[in-house]
Order: C-alpha cells, then structure tokens, then sequence
C-alpha cells in the first residue's frame, strides 16, 4: 500500500487524488476488520492519541476514540471546555503544554478556521483535523466519499448535491474539494444567503432552488442548519427553510430516481430533512456512521505509518 | 372586487395616451369582458351591438394609475382609514391600483396576513390592493420577514414602510435572499440617527427654531444601499426621494446596469419647505420637504426618467394626532384623491409632459411590481382612467373620501378632474 506522505492531515486540500484513494481502500479494508467479531489490533500499541476538542461533538469524538481503541492505541479525550482553557490559556500555550506529554497523535475540533494547523505547527506529532470552523472537516468528506463509492461503485462522473448552509459548513467544503479531484461534479444548492461568496470560484455551479439543483443528482447532501441561524439572520423561519431547501420526498424527487440521500448529522429533522426521506430506502446516514470508524482507522494507521520508529503499514 | 359587467362599453372620440407604447393621439377604445379588446385610430368607429358608447369629447383616456405607496388603515388603524374608503379615495382619484404599506398592527410579515389583506379587499375594494409585506420581522429591522412564503402569499413587495433598515448586515442579507425569488425591496432612506428634526435642515427651520432634518441624512442611506445592491445583485427601490444628491447616486447605479430604481411622492414635487408656513402641520412629512430648487430638481429628474416611480404616499392622520404643536404632530398626507391633479399642475406649467407624467404614475409601477395594468393594448385589463385635464375647481376637503382629511391640497385651486374610472372594465367612478 502507498506510504502516506505527510505528517498531519489538516484538510483535503493538498491531497493528491491518488492519496485519496488509497486512503479510501485502505477504509474499505477496516469496514470489513470492523464487522468481526475480534475487533483489536496492535498497529497503534504504545501509541498515545489525544482528543482535543475545543467543540463539543459526541459522534466524532466517540468515532474517533472507538477507531483509536481498535488499532491498540491509549486514547485520552482532553475535555477542554473544563479544562486550563477556560481559565484563560492561549491555544498556543495549551499545544505547548500537551506538547510536553508527548502524545503521538492529537485529534483537534476547534471553532476557528485555522485553529487546527496553528497548533500543529507548534507539536511533534501528527495532528488530525477533525474540524476547524467553517474551513475544513476531512475525515468527513473522506467517509462520505467512501459511503458513496461503496453504493454507487464509482465516484467519477457522479453528480452530488450539496444542499443547505454550505457557508458555515466545513463539511461542504472538505467534500467539494474532495469530490472534484476524484472527478465528481458538484452543485451547491441553498438560498444565497448561505452560499459562500465566489463559490462557483472553489468549482462548484450554484442553485438556489431544489428543483434546478437536485435535477439529475445522483447524490443529495444535506447539511445541518445551526438553530441559530433558523430564525431570520441567514433564513426567515423554519417553516420557510424548509419549505423552500427542505428534503422531503417531493424534492427528492427532482434527482435521479436511484439518489441516495446523505447528511453528516445530527440532523434537524423537519428543517433541514423529513423523516421519511431520512430514514427511506434511498438514505445512507446510517451507513455513513459505520464508515466513519473505518475512515478514522485509515487515517491514524496512514500517519502512524511516518510516526518516528514507526511500524510500517501493517494493513488488516 | 366586484366582476366586470358582460357588457361592452366602447369610448370613443378620446385622446388616447399610452406611455408604454408612446401612443398620444385620437382614438377609441373598447372594453369587453374586463380587459381592452380593441383600440382604434378611428375617433369614432362602429361600436357593437349592444355596447355602452361613452363619448369622451376628446378628453384623456389612459391606463388607471398604480400607486406603489399608500396606507390603508387595516388592520388596526381603520379609524384612520379602511379598505372601503380608501378604495373610494383611490378610484375618485383615477388610481385603479394601490400597493399598501405593510405599517399595520401587526405588521403584515405573516403570509396569513397576507392572505386576510387580499380577502378583504376582494370584499371591500373598488380598486385592486396589492399587500406590500415587511422585509424585516415587526418591521423591527433586525430578522428578514418570510419573503418566499409572503411572496408566494402575494405579496407583490417588500419593505418596512417609513422605517429605515438602519443595520447594513440586515439588510444585505435580506436583498440577497429577496433576489432569489426575484422580490422587489423598496425602503425608505432616511438614516433614524439624523432624522430628529421635525422639517427640512437650513434657514426655514432655523427661523421656525425647529430641529433640521438633512439631507444628508437620505442621500447617506441611498449611498450604502446602491452599494449593497450592486454587492448583492438585488433589486433595489429607493421609495421617496427628495435631493439631488440621492439622485446622481442612482444615476450612477442606472448607468452601471444595477437592478436599482427610485421614486418620489406627489408632496415633494407640489411644495417646498416654505409652505410649511405658520406651522402647517399637513405639511408635516417624512421625508420633509425640501427647498424649492430642491423641488425643481425632482420635476426635472421625472422629467428625464430619472424617478421611476410617482407615489401618492397616502398617509391618513385623524385631526387628533395633526392638531399638535408642528415638532410634536404626526407626519404624513393623504394623497390617493389628488395625486393626478396634483401632477397636473406640472404638466400645466409646462414642467413635464403628460405621458411622462402618466408612466411614472402607471406604467413604471406596474412593470416594478410585475402586475398587470399601466398599459392600454389588446388584452391588458381594462383598468382605465377618462379624465378632462383642463377643468379648474377648488377642493374642498370635506369632499374628500378618505376618512382622514389631512390634505395639504386644501383649498387648492386645481385644474383637471377624473370623469370616470374602471377597474377590470366596470365602472368604480364617475364624476358626479
């Protein structure tokens, strides 16, 4: 398997397609690891992975750990918002401290665009982005593009939807670079007051109603609304959001009728999705989940891979 | 709205005036199932069996005018006005449409709104109503309103009346949104923190020792606006404009190509400052009004099609809230009744010409708001105006319908009266 050439994963961007791709087999390979019974490794034994999360999130964090866990890694999750941090410690001086314990991997969410590559340039060892503001959320897009290549055996050449607040959104993002370079085409689809300016620059063609943009999709991603942007900052009213960029069955049907219907969770239901679509025969949230483990086992093995004294790619 | 009548009704021997096509000449015209099934350059041509010939002695004939701004008094104001007095207002002024500010209690931001408003007036109305609804939630100017759901309601604008959407963020976001459904927002551009004074800033209120309102204080907000409309790509209307300098920045915003139009009121381009006089409180507007070359300048600028749009502004105010010392006296004229007269009296002065007149006051509007009406040919609603322009009369504003009779028109000598007009080809007026 190829060697994964670099030290952090810190976005999609600079990663080359084949990279990519590799990572993806090398995901497909723990999904099937992760449906035994036995599910313990050792390529991480000795290993010290932190979670450093700056935001709170139960699924990734969890998602991170179990993945950890599996490939025999000591796992601590740093609670940070009871931690120095909120009595005032800079980023910085909290990289510098953990820096000190010498961890091998660091896993970090943190609110701010950017925040994630900072810190990273202030450890010696590999850094996860597991989401940085509004910027990027790899492991996300990395486990979509999986899901949807397990499904539809291919990604090149797909059309895929991304719909909803694509501006707050690093999941958007992460997945329209992420799709292009494996040869998607992808639409962003929202009312422009949640559609970043120039998008069509990051090479993504703009819709802002569901029926121009779903029209022929084979992939329909949804993207949670943030509560406080329901109620007449970004959108009108929940009502009308979901009147509007709401997937229900009607709109579903717009795409193609074999779309399979995605959403990174936790979802809104009733503003962003219905319940009938998000649990219908068309959707792959819950496949996305189980991809999710396999994707982060992939992405810790790839990086444990150039750790100093590493052991080399083990594969499963 | 009542139906039209079944049967045709043709007028003949009229001077025909057409702004959309450019059509000023002798002709007939005729009006079968509410919409204008034929015009003519024949002055008096067959008409058909059974038809109502009006003869209209050369008198004007022209589309009914669309007003883009008046208030109504529903809900909750109906001691002011209601939707059945300002209809009679309207159609005795030869104004077949009226777009009503969304300034009710409650405000009109809820589709439900929306849809009492239409039911109402289908009720009520002589004239069409068109509900302008709230661009921003309790036109508190903080959270956009529902504009597509208001939109798909009928709501055929969006604005928040008087009220200035002081937070550039608020309203670059609400443009943005509205131009996805293609809504129009027209605001009122006058920036709250300069706007105190009770009358226009300058020698006049000095000598009055009343508080000044600048014009800065308009031409500040039209500035942010034209440049949140060429950000957004939005579509842009500056309701009522009073200066010069508001005018050169959408001039500027015109040449470039950007979605942006303006309007004036009837009050702006009839008076100056100094009919404010002894304290004149029917005189008392928002925005005030300015000085007379302030004035020549908007006579000029709707001359050139500069100003898109005429606006009677219709302001009804019960005596109790104008019978105030002038600083503390609520602002606002009725206007719905006048305002063709009172353009009138540009085109008699020589001001402007008469079509001019007549696009500004329908066919610009009606193009604006995407409704039908502001045109005479062949299929358009037969939403009509037969007016003599010449005869002189004084009003009297006990004469006036509206429930409300804050007219600064009072004892005006004006020439040029509406003999009849129609809505959807039935008659709603006719000169007594």
């Amino acid at each position: 398997m190829t060697a994964f050439p670099h030290r952090h994963l810190l976005g999609i961007e600079g990663l080359s397609p084949p990279e990519i791709v590799a990572l993806l087999d090398r995901a497909d390979e723990a999904v099937e690891f992760n449906r035994r019974a036995d599910k313990h490794r050792t390529t991480l034994s000795g290993r010290t992975q932190i979670n450093l999360f700056f935001e709170n999130s139960t699924r990734t964090q969890s998602s991170f750990e179990i993945a950890g866990k599996r490939l025999g890694a000591d796992v601590v999750n740093m609670a940070v918002a009871s931690s120095s941090v909120a009595k005032g410690e800079t980023l910085l001086d909290t990289a510098a401290t953990l820096n000190a314990m010498h961890p091998d991997i660091l896993v970090v969410r943190h609110h701010a665009a950017g925040a994630v590559s900072l810190l990273a340039a202030k450890v010696d060892c590999a850094v996860v982005n597991a989401g940085d503001g509004a910027h990027e959320h790899p492991t996300q897009a990395l486990l979509d593009a999986l899901t949807i290549r397990r499904n539809k055996g291919r990604i090149e050449g797909l059309t895929v939807a991304i719909c909803g607040d694509v501006l707050h959104s690093r999941v958007a993002r992460s997945n329209i670079i992420l799709l292009q370079a494996l040869g998607a085409r992808v639409r962003v689809v929202g009312p422009s007051t949640l559609l970043p300016r120039a998008v069509d620059r990051l090479g993504a063609e703009a819709f802002t109603t569901m029926r121009e943009g779903l029209k022929d999709a084979d992939i329909v991603m949804m993207l949670r609304l943030q509560r406080e942007r329901m109620s007449g900052s970004f959108v009108p009213s929940v009502r009308e959001y979901f009147h509007f960029w709401g997937l229900d069955s009607e709109k579903l049907a717009y795409a193609k009728p074999d779309a399979l219907v995605m959403h990174p969770g936790p979802m809104n239901r009733g503003v962003e999705i219905d319940s009938v679509v998000a649990d219908g025969v068309q959707s792959l949230i819950r496949q996305q989940v189980e991809m999710g483990v396999a994707v982060r086992m992939a992405v810790l093995e790839a990086l444990a891979g150039n750790l100093p004294s590493g052991k080399n790619d083990a594969g499963f | 709205m009542p139906a039209s009548d079944n049967r045709p009704l043709i007028v003949t021997n009229a001077r025909l005036v057409d702004p959309a096509s450019g059509r000023d000449a002798t002709g007939a015209l005729l009006v079968r199932n509410g919409v204008i099934e034929d015009l003519s350059a024949e002055a008096n041509p067959a008409a058909p069996d059974g038809a109502e010939v009006v003869n209209a002695g050369g008198n004007v004939l022209a589309p009914g005018l669309v007003d883009m701004r008046a208030f109504i008094g529903e809900p909750g104001f109906e001691h002011r006005e209601n939707i059945a007095s300002a209809s009679l207002a309207a159609a005795a002024g030869g104004v077949t449409s009226v777009v009503c500010t969304p300034e009710t209690e409650p405000a009109i931001d809820d589709p439900a709104l929306v849809d009492f408003l239409m039911r109402r007036a289908n009720d009520d109305s002589l004239v069409r109503i068109y509900p302008a609804a709230a661009l921003t939630k309790g036109l508190q100017g903080q959270e956009m309103a529902e504009i597509g759901l208001l939109k798909a309601a009928g709501a055929v604008a969006f604005t928040d009346g008087a009220h200035t959407v002081t937070k550039a963020n608020v309203f670059a976001r609400a443009l943005t949104y509205a131009r996805d459904f293609g809504a129009l927002v027209m605001h009122h551009t006058e920036d709250p923190t300069m706007s105190g004074g009770a009358m226009n800033a300058g020698e006049f209120a000095s000598r009055l020792g009343l508080g000044g309102r600048s014009t800065e204080a308009e031409t500040i907000v039209v500035e942010r606006d034209v440049r949140l409309a060429r950000m957004t790509r939005g579509r842009y209307h500056a309701a009522i404009l009073t200066c010069q300098n508001s005018l050169d920045v959408i001039r500027r915003a015109k040449d470039e190509g950007l979605a942006v139009t303006c309007g004036t009121s009837i009050n702006h381009l009839s008076f100056n400052e100094t009919d404010i006089g002894d304290y004149r409180t029917f005189f008392k507007l928002a925005p005030p009004l300015r000085t007379e070359d302030e004035r020549l300048n908007l006579v000029e600028a709707l001359s050139q099609g500069l100003i898109d749009v005429v606006v009677s502004d219709h302001t009804p105010q019960d005596a109790e809230q104008k019978r105030q010392p002038f600083s503390e006296a609520a602002h606002g004229a009725i206007g719905l009744e006048t305002m063709l007269v009172a353009g009138l009296r540009l085109v008699h002065a020589g001001q402007i010409a008469l079509p001019a007149l007549l696009r500004a006051m329908s066919t610009r509007p009606a193009e604006l708001l995407g409704i039908a009406g502001g045109r005479l040919e062949k299929g358009a609603p037969a939403d009509l105006i037969l007016f003599d322009p010449e005869e002189p009369w004084v009003l009297d504003r006990e004469l006036l319908k509206s429930r409300s009779k804050n007219t600064p028109f009072d004892e005006a000598r004006l020439q040029g009266r509406v003999l009849r007009t129609l809505v959807g080809g039935r008659t709603v007026h006719r000169a007594a």
